[in-house]
C-alpha cells in the first residue's frame, strides 16, 4: 500500500523536498570559478597600484567589464554558500545560527552588488 | 549540544584526538583561506568603488593598498586565492571519486601547498606588485 502520488513518484524526491541540485550547484560554481579566477587575476593584479586614468580606461574593453561582473556574481554566491556551510558546522545555538546566516546573506549580497555597481559605473560613466 | 550527551554515554572519537594528517590539515586550510578571502574581496571592491567615485577617493585607497601593510595583505590574499583554488580543484577531484589512495592523496596535498607558493610568486612577478 502506498500513499505516494504519481507526481511524487515521477519527481523521485522524498521528505527532503529537494534533491542533489544544491550540492551540484555548489560544485558547478566552483568549476566556473576556475577560469573566471584566472581571468580576474590576470586583469586586476596588474592594475593594482596604477593611476586612476589607467584603471578607468581599462574598463572600456567590454571583455574586462563583462568577465569581471561574471566573476563577482559567481564568487559572491560561492562565498555565501561556503560561509553558510562553515557557520552551520561550527555554530550550534539556533538563535545565533539564524542571525549569522541572515547576516552572511546580507553581507555577501551587499558586496556582490557593490562590485557590479562599481564596474557598471566605471564602464558607462568612467 | 551538551543537553544531548547526558549520562556517561560513549562518544565517538573526536577531531582533537587524531594525529594531524597531511590531508586533514591541507583540507582545513581550504576552509580557512576561503573565509579569509572575504577580507580580500572587501579590499578589492572598496578599490573598485573608489575608482568609480572619483580620483581623490581612488588615490586614498590606492595609497593604503600600496603601503607596506597593504602589499602584505594583498600578497597574503593572492596566496589564499591560489591555495583555495588548488585545494578546491583537489576537492573536485575527490568529489568525482578519484585520488583516495593514500599515496595519491598525500601527493595531491603537497602539490596544492607547493603549487600555491609557486603560483603566488608568479602572480606577484606578473603583476609587478613589488615594483
Amino acid at each position: 500500500m502506498t500513499f505516494r502520488t504519481d507526481r511524487a513518484k515521477v519527481l523521485g524526491l522524498g521528505s527532503a523536498k529537494s534533491g542533489a541540485d544544491h550540492w551540484f550547484g555548489e560544485r558547478l560554481k566552483s568549476v566556473a570559478l576556475i577560469p573566471l579566477t584566472i581571468i580576474f587575476v590576470s586583469i586586476v593584479a596588474p592594475l593594482i597600484g596604477k593611476d586612476h586614468t589607467t584603471v578607468i580606461s581599462s574598463f572600456q574593453n567590454p571583455f574586462v567589464s563583462i568577465s569581471l561582473i561574471l566573476f563577482f556574481l559567481v564568487s559572491f554566491k560561492h562565498l555565501e554558500e561556503g560561509l553558510q556551510v562553515v557557520i552551520e558546522d561550527y555554530v550550534h545555538s539556533k538563535g545565533s545560527l539564524l542571525l549569522l546566516i541572515i547576516f552572511n546573506k546580507l553581507f555577501c549580497w551587499t558586496f556582490g552588488l557593490a562590485a557590479v555597481f562599481a564596474i557598471l559605473k566605471i564602464t558607462f560613466a568612467g | 549540544m551538551s543537553k544531548r550527551v547526558k549520562g556517561n554515554r560513549p562518544l565517538s572519537p573526536h577531531l582533537t584526538i587524531y594525529r594531524p594528517q597531511m590531508s586533514s590539515i591541507s583540507s582545513i586550510l581550504v576552509r580557512i583561506t576561503g573565509v579569509s578571502l572575504a577580507l580580500g574581496f572587501i579590499l578589492i571592491i572598496t578599490w573598485l568603488l573608489a575608482a568609480s567615485t572619483n580620483v581623490y577617493y581612488f588615490d586614498c585607497i590606492n595609497s593604503i593598498l600600496t603601503s607596506w601593510f597593504g602589499i602584505i595583505v594583498l600578497i597574503g590574499s593572492v596566496w589564499a586565492l591560489c591555495y583555495h583554488s588548488l585545494g578546491g580543484i583537489r576537492h573536485l577531484i575527490w568529489d568525482m571519486g578519484f585520488g583516495f589512495d593514500l599515496k595519491i592523496a598525500d601527493r595531491l596535498g603537497w602539490m596544492v601547498i607547493i603549487g600555491s607558493f609557486v603560483l603566488t610568486i608568479f602572480v606577484v612577478y606578473y603583476s609587478g606588485l613589488l615594483l
